[in-house]
C-alpha cells in the first residue's frame, strides 16, 4: 500500500469519527426532546364522568388544581384565562340548584375544529381536542363556535409557564384534558384533587374502566346534545 | 392664470388629502403595534366579547366591497349604459374597500405574523378557510374586470370578467353571511337567513358608499352629476334600503317564532341598553326611515338629500353590525337550557365590552387604507364616469 492511500484512509477514519462525534448529542438531544414519541391511540377514548350530586357548591378545588397543572394565574378578570370554572345552575321551574365544573367537553363533532381556517383546533386520535400553539393565528372563531364557551384567548404577556404546558400571547387555549399527565399515566389534575370523587376518568371504550361500566349502569348525559357533539364528558344527576 | 392658481390650489388639496388619509392609516399602524407589544389586553374585548370595533369595520368595508360592485354588475351583466360607464369606479372603490377590510381583520389577530399559516395549513371544513380564497379570488377577478374595461385590447373580455365578478361577489358575501349562519349554538347567529341579509345590505351599503365617493370625484372635477342619472340610482338606493330593512325585520321575527330565541330578540330590542337604542335609533331610523324620507319625499331627493341619505346609510350600517356582532356575544350562551346560571366566567350575565382607542384607531385605519388607494387611483387614473349625451335604456 503507497503512503498516499494510508494517509487518506486515515483521514477518512478520522473525519468519519469526527462526524459521528459531532453528530451524536444532537442525536440524543432530539430523542429526549421528542420524548415518548408512541403514537396517541384511536382504541381510546378518553372522557370524563361528572356526579354532580357529589360535587360541593363553593367548593373550588378542581379549578384550583388545574390553575397550578397548567400554570394559569387563576384570576378571574374578562381578560383572564379561565380553563375549567365552576357553574352553579338553578331549575327555573323546579328551584332544584347544582353546582358543577365545566370545561372542554372534548367532543367527537367538535365545532372549534371545524372552524378553525388553519388547523390549530385538533382532535388527537384519542379524544382530547387541543389548540396547537404554532399553528394557532388568533382569530378567536373557535371561541365564537364553541357552545361551552370552553376556551380563553391570551391577552397579554406570560410569565411563569409550566415547562409542561407551554402557552402564548395572542392564542386561544382551553382545557388539555391535561394530556401531558395522560401520556405519563395520570390522571387531570381536576379529577385528582376533588376530594367527593366528583370527577371520574377514564378510557369510554376500555370495557373493563370504571367509566365504561359507570356509564352505562347510571342515567347521565351530555350538555347540549342537541347539538349531536357527542362530548366526551358526561353529567350525572343532571 | 386664474385657471393655473385654481390648479395649484387643487394640487395642494390633493396633497392634504394625502397626507389626512396618511396620517389614519399611521394611528391604525401605531394600534397595531400597541397590540402586538402589549397583546389584547390594551383593546376593549376580553373572553366573552371576542370581536369588537375592529370587526364592525371590517365586515362594513367587506360588505361593502361586494355590494359596491353591484353598480358594476347591473352595467356588465345587465347591460345599463348609465351603470356600464361607472364600472370602473366601482371596481376601484370595490378594492379599496377589500384592502381596507382585510387589513383590520389581519392586524386585529393574537399572532399576525403567521397569517401565511393560513395558506400552508388549510382547513377545508372552515368558512374562515374559504373566505381566504373567496377575498383574495375576489381581489384578482376585479382587478381583471378592471383590466378589460380599461385596455381596449381587452374590452372583448369585458362582459365575460363582469360575469365573474358577478357571481363571484354573490358567494362571497354568502361566504361572509355564512361565518356567522354556522354559529349554531349562539342565539344571534346561526340561521340560514344571514347569507342572503348580507347580501342585501351589501346592495344598500355599497350603493351608499359609491354615492358619496361619485359625489366628491364630480366636485372634484368641477362637474355637475345628470338629474336624471342621480334620480335613478337615488331610487335604486331606496329600494336597496327597503329590501335591507325586510331582511333584518324577517331574521328578528323568525328568531321570536323560535320560542327558544325570544329572550334574545327581547334583549337586543327592547331590554339590552345600548343595543335596543342603536337599533331603533341607529339603525332603524337614521339608517333607514330618514334616508328613505330623503330620497322619496315629494320635494326632496335632490343632490344634498341624496348624499345625506347616502351618509345615513353607512352610519346605520355601523350601528346594525355593532348591535349584531357585539350584542350577539354579550347576550348571554345559553349552555343550560331552562336553568338560571351564574359562575367566575359571565355565565348567565350579559357581557361587557367598551371598545378601547385602540380598536377604533385600527378600524380607521382600515377606512384610511380604502381611502388613500381611492384618492391616488382616481388621481392617476381615469375612473370619472363618462356618460353619453343621449341615455339609451
Amino acid at each position: 500500500m503507497s503512503d498516499i492511500d494510508t494517509q487518506r484512509r486515515q483521514f477518512l477514519k478520522t473525519s468519519a469519527g469526527a462526524a459521528a462525534i459531532a453528530i451524536a448529542p444532537g442525536m440524543m438531544l432530539y430523542q429526549t426532546a421528542q420524548g415518548d414519541t408512541q403514537a396517541a391511540s384511536s382504541t381510546v377514548r378518553w372522557g370524563m364522568l361528572v356526579d354532580t350530586a357529589q360535587c360541593k357548591e363553593g367548593c373550588n378545588d378542581c379549578v384550583n388544581a388545574c390553575n397550578k397543572e397548567n400554570g394559569l394565574s387563576g384570576k378571574t378578570g374578562t381578560t383572564d384565562s379561565q380553563w375549567i370554572r365552576k357553574i352553579e345552575i338553578k331549575d327555573v321551574s323546579s328551584g332544584r340548584a347544582l353546582s358543577l365544573p365545566m370545561m372542554c367537553q372534548h367532543c367527537e363533532h367538535p365545532p372549534c375544529v371545524d372552524v378553525c381556517p388553519t388547523q390549530a383546533s385538533f382532535k388527537r386520535a384519542d379524544g382530547i381536542v387541543l389548540v396547537d400553539r404554532h399553528l394557532c393565528i388568533g382569530c378567536r372563531y373557535c371561541m365564537m363556535a364553541c357552545p361551552y364557551k370552553a376556551r380563553s384567548f391570551v391577552h397579554e404577556t406570560l410569565t411563569d409557564q409550566n415547562p409542561d404546558v407551554p402557552r402564548g400571547k395572542g392564542t386561544v387555549e382551553a382545557c388539555s384534558l391535561c394530556v401531558h399527565r395522560i401520556d405519563k399515566g395520570q390522571i387531570p389534575a381536576c379529577a385528582e384533587a376533588c376530594q367527593n370523587k366528583a370527577i371520574l376518568f377514564g378510557d369510554l371504550n376500555d370495557a373493563n374502566s370504571e367509566i365504561y361500566k359507570k356509564v352505562r349502569s347510571v342515567a347521565s348525559v351530555q350538555i347540549r346534545a342537541d347539538l349531536q357533539l357527542n362530548p366526551g364528558v358526561r353529567y350525572q344527576g343532571l | 392664470m386664474a385657471d393655473l392658481s385654481k390648479l395649484y390650489s387643487m394640487n395642494r388639496l390633493y396633497y392634504v388629502l394625502l397626507a389626512i388619509g396618511g396620517l389614519v392609516v399611521l394611528g391604525g399602524a401605531y394600534a397595531v403595534h400597541m397590540m402586538e407589544h402589549h397583546g389584547h389586553i390594551i383593546s376593549g374585548m376580553n373572553n366573552q366579547i371576542v370581536w369588537g370595533m375592529p370587526h364592525v369595520f371590517a365586515i362594513f368595508l367587506i360588505v361593502a366591497a361586494s355590494g359596491v360592485l353591484n353598480v358594476a354588475s347591473i352595467g356588465s351583466v345587465f347591460g345599463k349604459a348609465v351603470y356600464k360607464a361607472r364600472a370602473p369606479l366601482a371596481s376601484l372603490l370595490s378594492i379599496a374597500m377589500l384592502a381596507g377590510g382585510l387589513a383590520v381583520l389581519m392586524l386585529d389577530l393574537g399572532r399576525p405574523d403567521r397569517i401565511i399559516v393560513a395558506a400552508t395549513n388549510y382547513n377545508v371544513t372552515s368558512v374562515f378557510a374559504w373566505n381566504v380564497v373567496l377575498y383574495s379570488g375576489m381581489f384578482s377577478l376585479v382587478i381583471v374586470y378592471l383590466w378589460t374595461m380599461m385596455e381596449r385590447r381587452m374590452n372583448p373580455f369585458n362582459k365575460a370578467a363582469g360575469l365573474a365578478v358577478f357571481v363571484w361577489r354573490f358567494v362571497l358575501t354568502t361566504g361572509t353571511g355564512l361565518i356567522f349562519a354556522f354559529l349554531t349554538a349562539r342565539q344571534a347567529y346561526g340561521s340560514a337567513l344571514l347569507p342572503p341579509m348580507f347580501i342585501v345590505l351589501s346592495f344598500a351599503w355599497g350603493l351608499a358608499v359609491f354615492h358619496v365617493v361619485q359625489k366628491v370625484i364630480y366636485a372634484w372635477n368641477d362637474k355637475t352629476l345628470d338629474p336624471a342619472i342621480l334620480q335613478r340610482t337615488k331610487n335604486l338606493l331606496g329600494v336597496f334600503v327597503v329590501g335591507s330593512l325586510y331582511m333584518v325585520a324577517t331574521y328578528h321575527f323568525t328568531n321570536m317564532y323560535f320560542a327558544h330565541q325570544t329572550g334574545f330578540e327581547l334583549f337586543i330590542l327592547r331590554d339590552g341598553g345600548v343595543y335596543p337604542n342603536l337599533f331603533w335609533w341607529g339603525y332603524v331610523v337614521l339608517g333607514n326611515v330618514l334616508p328613505l324620507l330623503l330620497i322619496y319625499f315629494p320635494g326632496l331627493g335632490k343632490t344634498k338629500c341624496v348624499m345625506v341619505a347616502s351618509l345615513l346609510v353607512v352610519l346605520g350600517a355601523f350601528a346594525l353590525l355593532y348591535v349584531f356582532i357585539i350584542g350577539g356575544q354579550a347576550y348571554p350562551l345559553s349552555i343550560f337550557p331552562g336553568y338560571e346560571v351564574s359562575s367566575s366566567f359571565a355565565d348567565g350575565q350579559v357581557a361587557s365590552y367598551a371598545p378601547s382607542i385602540y380598536e377604533f384607531l385600527l378600524g380607521l385605519g382600515g377606512l384610511g387604507i380604502a381611502f388613500l388607494i381611492t384618492t391616488v387611483s382616481v388621481r392617476v387614473l381615469n375612473f370619472m364616469p363618462q356618460d353619453k349625451p343621449y341615455i339609451s335604456d
